[in-house]
């Protein structure tokens, strides 16, 4: 029996998908993990190494077919996300909008050129993309957005503010949906078009390895063929959001599967009353408690990850895995803190890091209270989103 | 065109426990996870640089037991063409001489090879002989201990690093080098090359199939038999010198009854 993979739940991975594990695993032992702290704790990111890391290794991107791209299946995808956010939400979250919210809007809703000049530099990592959707006064509300695209001549004008825009700061390209008199349309801007700026979110204390940003869109200009040609309404950015969400469904059980290994080898070692903390039941209950949570959401995003391979992955369960998983890991990661002790709240180890981290991943991607009207919905056909 | 086999070994993990089996003291494989040797993936890495930097092929020969398949598909995900993997009951206990003449055997199955290249020692076994065995087999000029490699025309030019010092080798091809930690950093295998890595031909052989007699390898056969094995005992806690202004002295003289000076 193996405590980090309790219910033998990889040994049923192909053996494609444990390369992709093992190779993820190795470049973060090496690359990643010996340097999160300090990123945390000056909240900045070495933003281009990064992407040119990730590009190399193949993450980018990595389960989207041709332009460059690996072509992974959805649960390698999964595993990848996993063992990110053993490290650090925040580097899960860099891959996520890379990958699941830029890359997939493009390769899925784009024009052929837009396609071919964007992806292949994107999963190389020499290009990052970033993902416009929320606005200061359009969040859960997303139909509720201000900013507005409208045409002049044959040129697309856009003018708004979107709010926590990860690496905002640091895209060579930002996809920026907008209301258009054809309802809302995305829109693939380049970062160094005139009137586009993009402003850093300070004095975050959560997902601070992670930069995140204000852009202002003042008269943007773009050519007509900047849009995505076909999709209307908010069909566009949820699938978006449906895939990204994947990856945190995953990803959530490598940040909870950390805080129940940095737990379970503290209380091995630290003595209080004589023995160590791990010898007294109430511990027990607790490392109980976390092994449970652990595999059950491990198994549960293995599952839905089968399912999206099969393609037969519904989106309410997709919100039932957002719902379960995160939730999962942030009682985790709170047991787990208390766990520690004075310990637990230093970032010397990982578990308030994590535990701060998710409080981030609760609310974006849709937040729980939005999931959770999704099954509320899909159990009794009665759509509970709006008063009256 | 260069043509280039590495030799690759699967070895247990260095982070986790090591151990032989009680019965036959040869080493219990089930006891640890089981990884290609890192100095296996230099050399791989070496070889593919050597490939990018003109022309070649790269074929991975590993002697070991079917899970051996996974160190097999590392070096096929860095980049490496193909892989002949040799594997047979047999085998299990054999020692260095019989292992480099099953190696020996399997790289006559290669034709027109330019380069073997191997690790200078393993990190399990560490005899750091096979290659050496290897040249004297083949009859191939060895180059060993090497950090630093270029292959120019029909040569090979090598530093070779030991404690002597560094010793600059040239050599005609075709020839065997084994390398050392320094001679570079090895790659992550990328998403796409372990996509392609399952796409790529592995033969698998028997002793048989190589025409080796199967009454020289394995440990019946072996010339050397391992008596009895026993963990190293957990180090003690030491001793404490106090300083009364002759620690010095007291130190001296604890490290001369250690024979240390
Ligand atoms: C670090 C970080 C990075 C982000 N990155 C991005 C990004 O890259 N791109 C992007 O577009 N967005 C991003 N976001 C934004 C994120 O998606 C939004 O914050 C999220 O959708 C919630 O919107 P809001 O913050 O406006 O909260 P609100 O929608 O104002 O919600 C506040 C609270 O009210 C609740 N609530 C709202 N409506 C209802 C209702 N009908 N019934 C019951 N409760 C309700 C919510 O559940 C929540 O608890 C990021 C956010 C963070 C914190
Ligand atoms: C637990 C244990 C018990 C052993 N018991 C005995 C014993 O009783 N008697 C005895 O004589 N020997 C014994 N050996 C040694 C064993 O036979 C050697 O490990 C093996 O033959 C190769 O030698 P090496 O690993 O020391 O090679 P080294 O000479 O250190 O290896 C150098 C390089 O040669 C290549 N190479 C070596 N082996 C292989 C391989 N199998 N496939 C592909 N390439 C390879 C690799 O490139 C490697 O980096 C034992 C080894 C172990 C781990």
């Amino acid at each position: 029996m193996d405590p980090r993979d309790f219910l033998g739940i990889d040994a049923s991975l192909s053996a494609e998908e444990r390369d992709i594990r093992d190779a993820v695993r190795e470049y973060a032992r090496a690359e990643l993990q010996p340097h999160v702290a300090d990123w945390y704790e000056t909240a900045t990111l070495p933003a281009r190494e990064l992407a040119k890391g990730f590009g190399r290794l193949g993450v980018l991107g990595m389960h989207l077919e041709g332009y460059g791209c690996a072509g992974t299946s959805a649960v390698a995808y999964g595993i990848a996300c996993r063992e990110l956010e053993a490290v650090d939400s925040g580097l899960r979250s860099f891959v996520s909008v890379q990958g699941s919210l830029a890359m997939y809007a493009i390769h899925t809703w784009g024009s052929e050129e837009q396609r071919e000049r964007w992806l292949p530099r994107m999963a190389a990592g020499e290009a990052l993309g970033c993902f416009g959707l929320t606005e200061p006064d359009a969040g859960s509300d997303p139909a509720s957005m201000r900013t507005r695209a409208r045409r002049d001549g044959s040129d697309w004008v856009l003018d708004g503010t979107k709010m926590w825009i990860t690496n905002g700061t640091v895209a060579d390209v930002a996809v920026v949906w907008a209301q258009t008199d054809e309802g809302v349309r995305g829109f693939v801007v380049p970062t160094d078009t005139p009137g586009f700026a993009a402003n850093e979110v300070k004095r975050k204390l959560s997902l601070r390895a992670s930069l995140t940003a204000e852009l202002v869109l003042d008269g943007v200009r773009l050519p007509a063929d900047a849009v995505f040609p076909e999709v209307r309404g908010l069909r566009g950015p949820l699938s978006c959001l449906n895939e990204a969400r994947f990856g945190i469904l995953f990803g959530t059980v490598g940040a909870a599967r950390a805080c129940y290994e940095a737990a379970l080898e503290y209380v091995l070692s630290r003595e209080q009353f004589g023995h160590p903390l791990a010898a007294y039941q109430l511990t027990q209950r607790k490392l109980a408690d976390l092994v449970v949570e652990v595999n059950r959401a491990g198994l549960l995003a293995l599952h839905l990850g089968r399912l999206k391979d099969e393609g037969s992955l519904h989106h309410s369960q997709v919100s039932f895995g957002k719902l379960a998983n995160v939730r999962a890991a942030l009682d985790v990661a709170r047991t787990a803190r208390s766990l520690l002790g004075a310990n637990g709240i230093s970032l010397e180890y990982p578990v308030m890091r994590h535990m701060a981290n998710l409080e981030t991943v609760l609310t974006y991607e849709g937040t729980e209270e939005m999931h959770a009207l999704s099954l509320g919905q899909a159990v009794t056909g009665i759509p509970a989103f709006r008063v009256g | 065109m260069t043509n280039i086999v590495v030799l690759v070994k699967q070895v247990p993990d260095t982070y986790s426990e090591r151990k032989l089996s009680e019965s036959d003291h040869t080493l219990d494989r089930e006891s640890a996870d089981a990884v290609i040797d890192e100095i296996n993936e230099r050399s791989v890495e070496e070889a593919l640089k050597i490939k990018e930097a003109g022309e070649g092929e790269v074929t991975v020969l590993c002697v070991g037991p079917d899970r051996a398949t996974d160190a097999i598909r590392k070096a096929l995900s860095m980049g490496a063409d193909k892989a002949i993997h040799v594997s047979d009951e047999s085998l299990h206990g054999s020692d260095m001489l019989a292992t480099a003449k099953v190696l020996a055997a399997a790289i006559g199955k290669v034709e027109g090879v330019d380069l073997v290249i191997a690790g200078n020692e393993a990190s399990d076994g560490r005899g750091g002989a096979v290659p050496a065995m290897l040249a004297e087999l083949l009859g191939l000029p060895q180059l060993t201990h090497v950090r630093q490699l270029t292959v120019e025309g029909g040569s090979v030019k090598a530093d070779r690093e030991t404690e002597e010092g560094i010793t600059h080798l040239e050599a005609n091809l075709p020839a065997i080098v084994s390398v050392t930690e320094k001679i570079n950093e090895p790659r992550y295998p990328s998403f796409k090359g372990i996509m392609a890595a399952k796409k790529k031909p592995v033969e698998t052989l028997t002793v048989a199939d190589l025409g080796v007699d199967s009454g020289e390898v394995g440990l019946g056969n072996a010339w050397s038999t391992v008596l009895e094995a026993s963990p190293k005992p957990p180090r003690t806690a030491g001793e404490r010198v106090e300083d009364d202004g002759d620690g010095g002295t007291k130190v001296a003289e604890y490290l001369v009854a250690q024979k240390l000076i």
